[in-house]
């Protein structure tokens, strides 16, 4: 009785809570250029949302909003934004991570156009950090097997 | 003898927290408390090397756009200890969570998280 | 190995670091070599060359992009690994 009240308590706050905090990482994720901020703070606390979703529900909800297929993909589709945005500077003949070169693709001069490729990079770092920090926790918490309880009661 | 304390502490503090993981790395005896051993030392060779970036009456490194052509690096602190532990905490956590993934294979196999059981398991 | 032993090692240790910094710069020194050679051009150059006002921002993805590419690449692997030692079929 005491327990389905804590439970309750937990929830609606969870779930008031867990897209401020989205937004709130999305916020820290495009203020990196003016602020204290960027890609890594950004992807941590945006994992921090969907561990938050994992631990106040049960493994159920958190699969059905962040697929394990979806996040295995995301692991490296950060990486390759990354590596693709050095690569870009290849073909205008500029050295690796050359940022400058990319005026020749997005119609701005030299010097902004390295505050444009900052931006890119910082994209992918952020999806990669979210998605490998989720991917460890929830390895870590069911220890691999991943085992789902049957739907006891239909909170969404 | 009061100026030499006060422009050393903080290096005294980061030395103790040292000691406190070195300590703890050797002496116990559960797996796990090593490994926390080795998550405090981790930590605080990364907080020493931020306090080496301080400078006395610098302020945070964001440069103001209004006072473009006269800017003086002595009004800002040093951003380059920072850039470099942030890739320094990546590194610890990857390596944090691999070792607790290690644990979790060794409970499976041994049954148990203490060092000697787990030599006298081995030497059998 | 048992605790006096090792006590005895953390004290040498620690001994020897703090006489080691008495050899360290003034904490908050301005002209201290960490802060002279590489990074006064960090901070004055880093509004003119990229129009980015946060050092650290520019000087993580800018001027030092290749390593946090590689650290990139490290937390990645670290996830893969992870995958592959605990999701076994049993």
């Amino acid at each position: 009785m005491v327990k389905d009240l804590e439970d309750v308590v937990i929830r609606t706050a969870s779930r008031i809570l867990i897209p401020f905090i989205q937004i709130y990482s999305l916020y820290v994720f495009v203020h990196g250029h003016g602020s204290p901020g960027g890609g890594f703070q950004g992807g941590c606390i945006m994992a921090a949302s969907f561990i938050l979703m994992a631990v106040a529900f049960n493994l159920n909800m958190a699969e059905r909003r962040l697929k394990e297929r979806t996040n295995a993909i995301f692991c490296a589709l950060g990486v390759f934004i990354y590596a693709g945005t050095g690569y870009l500077s290849f073909l205008y003949s500029g050295n690796f991570l050359d940022y400058g070169q990319l005026s020749h693709l997005l119609p701005t001069d030299p010097i902004k156009a390295r505050y444009y490729g900052m931006a890119m990079i910082e994209l992918g770092v952020q999806i990669t950090v979210m998605a490998v920090m989720v991917s460890i926790f929830l390895d870590l918490v069911t220890a691999g097997k991943h085992e789902k309880t049957p739907e006891e009661d239909g909170n969404d | 003898m009061t100026d030499f304390i006060l422009s050393k502490y903080n290096y005294w503090i980061y030395v103790i927290l040292i000691m406190i993981g070195f300590y703890g790395m050797m002496a116990k005896n559960n797996l796990m408390k090593k490994l926390i051993g080795m998550t405090i030392f981790q930590w605080s060779i990364i907080l020493f090397y931020i306090s080496i970036g301080s400078k006395k009456g610098g302020t945070v490194p964001i440069i103001d756009p209004s006072l473009h052509p006269a800017i003086r690096a002595v009004d800002y602190i040093n951003p380059l200890p920072h850039v470099l532990m942030l890739t320094a905490i990546v590194v610890g956590v990857a390596t944090t969570g691999i070792a607790l993934s290690l644990l979790i294979l060794i409970y499976r196999k041994y049954g148990t998280v203490e060092e000697d059981e787990i030599l006298e398991a081995l030497k059998k | 190995m048992n605790k006096l032993a090792a006590l005895l090692v953390t004290l040498m240790v620690g001994g020897l670091l703090f006489y080691s910094t008495a050899f360290f710069p003034k904490w908050g020194d301005p002209k201290q070599p960490g802060s002279m050679h590489v990074s006064p051009r960090y901070i004055e150059k880093t509004l003119a060359e990229t129009k980015v006002p946060n050092a650290v921002t520019s000087v993580l993805a800018d001027y030092r992009g290749y390593d946090t590419m590689f650290e990139t690449s490290v937390i990645f692997t670290a996830g893969i690994a992870v995958m592959m030692l605990l999701r076994r079929p049993s």
